[in-house]
């Protein structure tokens, strides 16, 4: 007969270490501390006071390229970039209501994909013939100038991740002050999807003699609409 | 447990490698020049000094808690793991975690992984035991994949090609990856890279991973990285593969936001890393892409020994930051390759006689001024000068000793001549009849202090007791002693 396998060794180990649990706060206590640290900060924050500014500035500083635009304007200003970018191939999710608002006025030349099939079908196609990936953020992080993307059937993991431009929707309304309150705010702990990605600017490195370099592995661009909808716009 | 270390660096000839780094200039301005520019950019994430010491208490506290719960915290993450449909395994020591995941490279005929960062396989040293039984492992991190292709460890834990120039970059690249002219231009030499590595990720059947955090209330892998190859390695890929020491785990996801900001800006000086991946599953039906199939190891490889003595568990707060080190006069001097372990500087000291023994890293300890700096901006407050003291005790403590937690390698340092002398010292102090005895001889008989006295001497003039005591001086003066 074989003995307690690995799993009931190491926990036997740590469970038989005595704990000095009077050194340790409780859970609630713990809980209130995080809750009262940021919530203190968060008045005095300028991501409190203007997030959309406050987003933009960090965004900026991260090295993404950020504009502000109405509901109307967005799509005609993307698609004037696509076009002086001379992108050619673009990951947009056609059930969007956004890809409907962008699509009629992307240039001619700009030719949209649809992520319809499971990647291994077509990865070489995705790494080597996509120049951009269109995607609508769940909501933004003012402070740090962040994406919180929730990839699914329409809008994939590697559509912000694989081609070399990564262009990416965020409404004004959605902004939150900062990590803390989007966590809480969105309730986070009642349920996370398979994969849950925050993006704060274009892949970069500093391994090379601490020098910054940008698009190490993921987009070496990052484009940031940020969609004004708090005045009632097409949300 | 096995007791079997394995390591193609020996840890244990610190004293011959610091000697060669301090001999090596470019060496030495490499680390001086990164060390400032590190110190330099975490100073500047934390103008307010409220708010990094509350920060720091409840890092402390977050990380305190989670040690307190910690098996009851792995079985949750197990548990909310399972649900989701991952796989989780758990090793005892390194041998067990590399047979572990080569046995899943085997069940699905992968022979090719694609590796994130992951400290965690450093130190089993995944690489070379896949590679001696056929599967090729390659690292995507920048400065992992200059590590490799040089055949070197990483040198720091965040930063792992610190104690490379760009002109030696420029030389590997030109010499290892084919059409590669030399060049010492940064964003030639970063596009070089990627377009080297971008088939590889198309191409590998397995990524594999490290584990920053792990949220045991969600069952949430929380990965922190500025490259993206990270979120390739576990996206691209049909299997993942994460590897995460067992201390990682912490009770709810919303802890890891004040960990994750402390972990950023004391790490590189950065308010928020761009990519944080949170995975809390394979695939899921309707979905087009991410892993099919997702597997945790859990490894203990030491850190159980650790956990047990309630002063060391300490050690096992950290968040692998690399701030410790950042700020460490002795690793800024030798380098990170010095140490011959996986994990250098103050930190490593620490946590490297629990992973491979004292019998191997009983002279790390000693590797420090006990300036405190390393103490002085841990984020999580652990107190290593307090560790490396009581490291050097238990390395100079007598092998046959019982005692409640022994160390692996107990007494490696262990000298029954200079314990005989302590002995010896401590009487003569102990009573002062013999203590007067002792004064008395040593002033007297100073002439016959030896020339040669040991390492003291490699540097400095042989002591010699004075010729009047400072109680006979005292006494001379009327004065009494």
């Amino acid at each position: 007969m074989s003995g307690p396998g690995p799993r009931e060794r190491m926990l036997g180990r740590l469970r038989v270490a005595s704990l000095n649990a009077a050194a340790v706060k409780t859970l609630p206590l713990l809980d209130h501390h995080i809750d009262v640290h940021f919530a203190r900060r968060r008045p005095q924050s300028a991501a409190t006071a203007d997030p959309v500014a406050a987003m933009q500035t960090a965004l900026t500083a991260s090295h993404a390229t950020v504009w502000c635009a109405t509901c109307d304007e967005w799509p005609a200003q993307l698609a004037q970039k696509l076009s002086e970018a001379n992108i050619r191939h673009l990951l947009l999710d056609s059930a969007r209501a956004e890809a409907a608002a962008l699509k009629p006025a992307l240039p001619a030349q700009l030719k949209t994909l649809d992520f319809d099939r499971p990647l291994e079908e077509w990865k070489s196609e995705l790494f080597s013939g996509v120049d951009a990936g269109f995607t609508v953020a769940r909501s933004g992080i003012a402070a740090t100038g962040t994406l919180i993307l929730a990839p699914d059937a329409g809008t994939p993991r590697t559509v912000s991740l694989v081609p070399p431009l990564h262009i990416a929707l965020v409404y004004a309304s959605t902004l939150h002050a900062d990590l803390h309150a989007a966590v809480h705010a969105e309730r986070w702990a009642e349920g996370m999807p398979s994969n849950l990605v925050l993006v704060s600017g274009p892949s970069k490195t500093s391994d090379i003699q601490q020098t910054l370099a940008y698009g190490a592995h993921g987009p070496r661009w990052l484009w940031v609409i940020i969609v004004d909808d708090l005045a009632g716009g097409m949300r | 447990m096995s007791a079997q270390t394995l390591h193609f660096v020996p840890s244990a000839d610190f004293h011959a490698r610091a000697r060669a780094a301090l001999d090596d200039p470019k060496l030495r301005q490499s680390f001086r020049g990164a060390m400032d520019f590190l110190q330099g950019k975490r100073s500047a994430q934390f103008p307010d000094a409220n708010e990094l010491e509350q920060l720091r208490d409840l890092g402390e506290a977050v990380r305190k808690h989670a040690l307190a719960h910690l098996p009851d915290l792995l079985v949750q993450l197990e548990r909310k793991l399972t649900e989701a449909g991952v796989q989780v395994h758990w090793a005892e020591d390194a041998e067990e975690a590399n047979r572990i995941i080569f046995g899943i490279a085997q069940e699905n005929k992968a022979r090719r992984i694609i590796k994130g960062k992951s400290m965690a396989s450093e130190e089993i040293e995944l690489n070379h035991y896949l590679a001696e039984r056929g599967v090729a492992c390659m690292e995507s991190d920048m400065g992992e994949y200059i590590v490799q292709m040089a055949g070197e460890k990483p040198s720091h834990i965040v930063m792992p090609a610190i104690h490379k120039t760009r002109a030696d970059i420029g030389e590997l690249f030109e010499q290892n990856i084919p059409d590669t002219p030399y060049t010492e231009d940064v964003d030639t030499l970063i596009q070089t890279g990627r377009r080297a590595l971008r088939q590889a990720f198309v191409d590998a059947d397995i990524g594999l991973s490290g584990v920053n955090f792990a949220a045991a209330d969600t069952g949430t892998l929380w990965l922190v990285e500025n490259e993206g190859n990270g979120r390739l390695s576990t996206t691209v890929p049909d299997i993942h593969i994460a590897i995460m020491g067992m201390e990682k785990v912490v009770a709810k996801l919303e802890h890891i936001v004040p960990l994750a900001s402390l972990l950023t800006r004391s790490a590189t000086g950065q308010a928020i890393t761009t990519y944080f991946n949170l995975i809390s599953g394979p695939r899921r039906p309707g979905e087009k892409d991410g892993p099919r199939q997702l597997h945790l190891v859990l490894l203990d490889n030491g850190r159980s020994q650790a956990y047990a003595d309630e002063q060391l568990r300490a050690t096992l707060q950290c968040i692998r930051c690399g701030a410790c080190m950042n700020h460490c006069p002795v690793y800024t001097r030798v380098g990170g390759h010095a140490y011959g372990t996986t994990y250098p500087g103050p930190i490593g000291k620490i946590i490297s006689p629990h992973l491979l023994g004292l019998e191997e890293t009983a002279d790390l300890a000693t590797a420090s001024s006990l300036c405190g700096a390393c103490a002085e901006v841990c984020p999580v407050r652990i107190p290593i000068p307090q560790l490396l003291v009581r490291l050097r005790g238990e390395a100079n403590r007598n092998p046959d000793e019982e005692v409640v937690h022994p160390l692996r390698g107990q007494g490696a340092k262990y000298s029954r001549g200079e314990r005989l002398v302590w002995r010896f010292w401590s009487g003569a102090f102990a009573s002062p009849a013999a203590y007067r005895t002792f004064r008395w001889a040593a002033t007297r008989l100073r002439a016959l202090a030896p020339k040669q006295q040991m390492g003291w001497t490699d540097h400095r003039e042989p002591l010699q007791p004075a010729a009047r005591s400072l109680a006979d001086l005292l006494k001379a003066r009327g004065q009494p002693e």
